[in-house]
């Protein structure tokens, strides 16, 4: 083994590792909307898309940067989030999965052609100064945007920690996931607590948008692949389980980046698909998350 | 059965035999279309509908059908008839593992579904590696034109035509005796609660294998005509989850567990597709016939969750009790 | 003790080190109807899914006409003859009332014909005939108590464990549901093991009751022995007045 290898390796870990938290932060929207409502959002990679385009087109249309637009894409998806959930998905919470599958997986449709309606197939890419910026840690080249995105993934997710353990709010939406029954009983307005929640989910799947424009080009082709990357990474830190997602995004983002340096690219994500099986298999909580008792 | 219900069934496929003479090329193609969804539904019932068991990666068994008996068409020579007990079988293998793995390890619900998910990505990474299928760059079938060849299933749209309307109606005859049977009540016992089913004797494990195995033998079968029929295969698309998601439309659109509803989805959404597509053309937006759909899709699970067959079915007075 | 349908030795279950149920001793002759009371989380439904072959007991074994069938899955032991409800009653809710039963059925007589026929019959006894294309989600907590036992029956079980099917039930209902198992039981000979709260039932059914508090026997014996019984006015029935 060269130490050209390692070094390598190492840089493949280290970007694996930032991008990693931008993955972690979009499953954490899906991680949230499961533990709390139970509800799967088959969306999930159609939402993050059109967090993608609306950051690309504040910046395209108003020279807004993705990092500046990404307050605005949050707000703006938390206030869309909390309106879908009282409008669409609310009705279809008691329902079986297979009726709240469909229901999102129309909504998924629309939201993915929609953007295909407006921006058109072709890729959309943001061009920013610091994209040829980077940071040397030692041997190490980590690209600014990449650091960047990290940070502020992590901000947001130390953040929502914050609101889910100090809060009324939060306090209260947890409660509801924990015992809905109970929560009921002492008149939390469970139908509310669970709009902001699909709010949340959305803000932290939109402000995931935002940071990927600054590291990956944006087609709405892109929208299946995402929802499915989301479902690999909440399973495999545990569905429903906060710190989970952030670890299984570390876990996934490291694996493909290894995977990607070491096998064929379109070997990649079979990695994270056999990481998936197995986790499924042996430990259906996730690595992180509680056992659920039936 | 009512004598009326009776009539209408038996004027509906004379009709559907009669097809051919009576409409043009589009018109065949898109009845062939309607035919293959309702077949492939009326095999992705039997594991959801029935059984109660969720299944978002049907394509698996699709495209590991069409692919094997393509395959050794392509290789060897050995045609798709000879062809389809190799594809079955592998395809009732890969049912086996997941459902066995799935079953065991009790992974219910949208769990259950991830597994299915995971293992349809997973053999579509691997087929995209594998040069005897031709990988990522696909495999294709010869066309010829011109000849009709049904030991080889070689030939023009009549000739699938017939082919997917005797699979359709099989696959109808085949679950309306599976509902009449044990099997078939104790899958709707366990799609209902599998802890009661098993209290009142019922192998659940052992249900739900088989509900998987021949669901998946019947999905393979689709593949096997839909690779002759189309001529080529990409593992980008045999394996996509799309694939797999537009096979479990047509049941949940038409009535879960009902044995018309996935007759009635398909008209529904291949009718709907048509005019979209159509409809999306005149407008030249890209995306708008998808977002048709996707409206449609939503008027329907919200105002007919239940699907459009059972409400049809009173409305026409051929009241189809759901099993 | 030989001879007896179901016997019971030291039969005992932890979950997670926690003890739920411990050394449990007793037997049911064939054609008895036998009572199980206590406290609630005293551990009865506990040892009957033991019986029934949801759990498989920490200590002990349970045996059926002399053989062995704790350990079995529970189909298995639907199959060895022993047929039994849910306390919270769990009809196939999306099945109409006779199809629930019809699955019963089917496991002693395969073809659908048949075992459709024997449910009928199960469904005229029990008065939930004219109910029978009604889903069974659409029925009241008594038919549904009804229906539970109906589909236990269509198994044609040796022996039938009820757990607790007259609570929610009026008294008057009570009394048609003790009638039919009185008649029943005297007429095919079927043996019956209760776990019951409803104390005017057992009285009017059981032979012989045994008591269990914390997971563990505390007394057996006719009903009228056990409410004299010092432990069991005690732990169980406390300042209630026995009815």
């Amino acid at each position: 083994m060269t130490s050209d290898f390692l070094l390598s390796l190492a840089q493949a870990v280290s970007k694996g590792l930032l991008t990693g938290m931008v993955y972690g932060l979009m499953a954490l929207g899906l991680s949230v909307i499961f533990g709390v409502m139970r509800v799967v959002n088959f969306a999930h990679g159609e939402m993050m898309v059109v967090g993608m385009y609306l950051a690309w087109m504040g910046f395209d249309a108003l020279q807004i940067t993705p990092m500046l637009g990404l307050p605005l894409v949050a707000v703006l998806f938390f206030g869309v989030g909390y309106a879908l959930q009282r409008g669409l998905i609310q009705p279809f919470i008691a329902r079986p999965e297979h009726q709240q599958f469909l229901l999102l997986l129309a909504v998924g449709t629309l939201l993915a052609n929609a953007c295909l309606a407006i921006a058109g197939p072709d890729s959309r890419t943001v061009q920013l100064d610091s994209q040829f910026d980077s940071y040397e840690l030692g041997p190490l080249v980590l690209d600014a945007v990449r650091v960047h995105a990290a940070v502020v993934a992590l901000a947001i997710a130390a953040l929502l920690f914050l609101f889910f353990t100090r809060t009324r709010t939060g306090k209260s939406i947890r409660a509801a996931a924990d015992n809905h029954m109970g929560a009921l009983v002492v008149g939390l307005d469970v139908r509310r607590l669970y709009a902001v929640t699909f709010g949340i989910g959305a803000a932290c799947v939109g402000a995931a948008g935002a940071l990927m424009t600054t590291l990956i080009p944006v087609t709405p082709f892109l929208a299946g692949e995402y929802t499915l990357l989301a479902f690999v990474i909440v399973i495999v830190g545990g569905l429903g389980s906060m710190t989970g997602a952030l670890l299984g995004g570390l876990l996934i983002g490291v694996s493909e980046a290894v995977a990607g340096l070491l096998l064929q690219p379109s070997l990649k994500s079979m990695f994270s698909f056999g990481l998936l099986i197995v986790v499924l298999l042996l430990r259906p909580q996730g690595l992180l998350g509680r056992k659920e008792s039936r | 059965m009512t004598a009326r219900a009776a009539i209408g069934l038996a004027a509906l496929l004379a009709l559907l035999i009669a097809a051919p003479a009576l409409l043009g090329g589009y018109g065949l193609s898109v009845l062939i279309l309607v035919l293959y969804f309702a077949y492939v539904g009326q095999a992705w019932n039997i594991m959801m509908g029935f059984a109660g068991q969720l299944s978002l990666g049907h394509a698996l068994y699709a495209g590991l059908g069409g692919y094997i008996a393509a395959g050794l068409y392509f290789h060897y020579g050995i045609g798709p008839w000879l062809g389809i007990f190799a594809a079955v079988a592998v395809a009732v293998a890969a049912g086996s593992i997941v459902g066995y793995l799935g079953f065991r390890f009790s992974l219910a619900g949208v769990y259950f579904a991830l597994l299915t998910i995971a293992f349809a990505e997973f053999t579509r990474i691997g087929f995209d590696n594998w040069e005897w299928t031709g990988g990522s760059g696909g495999l294709f079938l010869k066309v010829e034109r011109g000849v009709v060849d049904l030991a080889n299933l070689r030939g023009g749209p009549v000739m699938f035509y017939y082919v997917i309307l005797a699979l359709a109606v099989g696959a109808l005859v085949l679950c309306r005796l599976l509902l009449e049977s044990r099997l078939g009540r104790y899958w709707l016992a366990i799609r209902e609660d599998a802890e009661a089913a098993q209290a009142v004797g019922v192998p659940v494990l052992w249900c739900k294998m088989l509900a998987i195995m021949i669901s998946a033998a019947l999905t393979a079968v689709a593949g096997v005509w839909n690779a002759f029929y189309y001529n080529n295969l990409f593992p980008e698309t045999a394996f996509a989850m799309g694939r797999s998601i537009e096979m479990t439309l047509a049941p949940i659109i038409g009535g879960l567990g009902t044995l018309f509803g996935p007759f009635v989805g398909a008209v529904v959404l291949t009718g709907l597709g048509e005019i979209f597509t159509a409809a999306g053309d005149r407008l030249d937006i890209p995306g708008i016939k998808q977002i048709f759909y996707g409206v449609a899709l939503l008027l329907i699970v919200m105002y007919r969750p239940a699907g459009v067959w059972p409400w049809l079915a009173a409305r026409l007075g051929f009241a189809e009790r759901k099993p | 003790m030989s001879g007896a349908r179901l016997e019971l030795a030291g039969l005992g279950k932890s979950f997670r080190g926690l003890r739920a149920v411990h050394d449990v001793s007793f037997s049911v002759p064939a054609g008895a109807i036998h009572a199980l009371i206590g406290p609630n989380g005293a551990g009865k439904t506990t040892i009957f899914n033991m019986i029934a072959g949801v759990h498989a007991p920490s200590a002990g074994t349970v045996s059926l006409d002399g053989q062995r069938i704790s350990g079995l899955r529970p189909d298995h032991v639907c199959h060895a003859g022993v047929g039994r409800t849910f306390q919270i009653v769990r009809p196939f809710k999306g099945l109409s009332v006779l199809d629930n039963v019809t699955t019963g059925a089917l496991h002693r007589r395969p073809r659908l014909a048949e075992a459709r026929d024997a449910a009928l019959a199960i469904l005229e006894r029990l008065g939930l005939a004219d109910r029978r294309h009604q889903l069974a989600e659409s029925l009241t907590l008594p038919d549904r108590k009804k229906l539970e036992v109906a589909r236990a029956l269509a198994t044609e079980p040796k022996l039938l464990l009820l757990d607790e099917v007259m609570a929610g039930l009026r008294p008057t209902e009570v009394d048609v549901m003790v009638g039919f198992l009185r008649d029943l039981n005297a007429e095919t000979g079927l043996t019956v093991l209760l776990i019951e709260h409803v104390m005017r039932a057992v009285m009017a059914l059981a032979a012989q009751v045994v008591v269990v508090s914390y997971g563990e026997k505390i007394a057996e014996g006719t009903p009228a022995e056990i409410t004299r019984h010092q432990a069991v006015l005690d732990v169980y029935l406390g300042a209630e007045e026995v009815a």
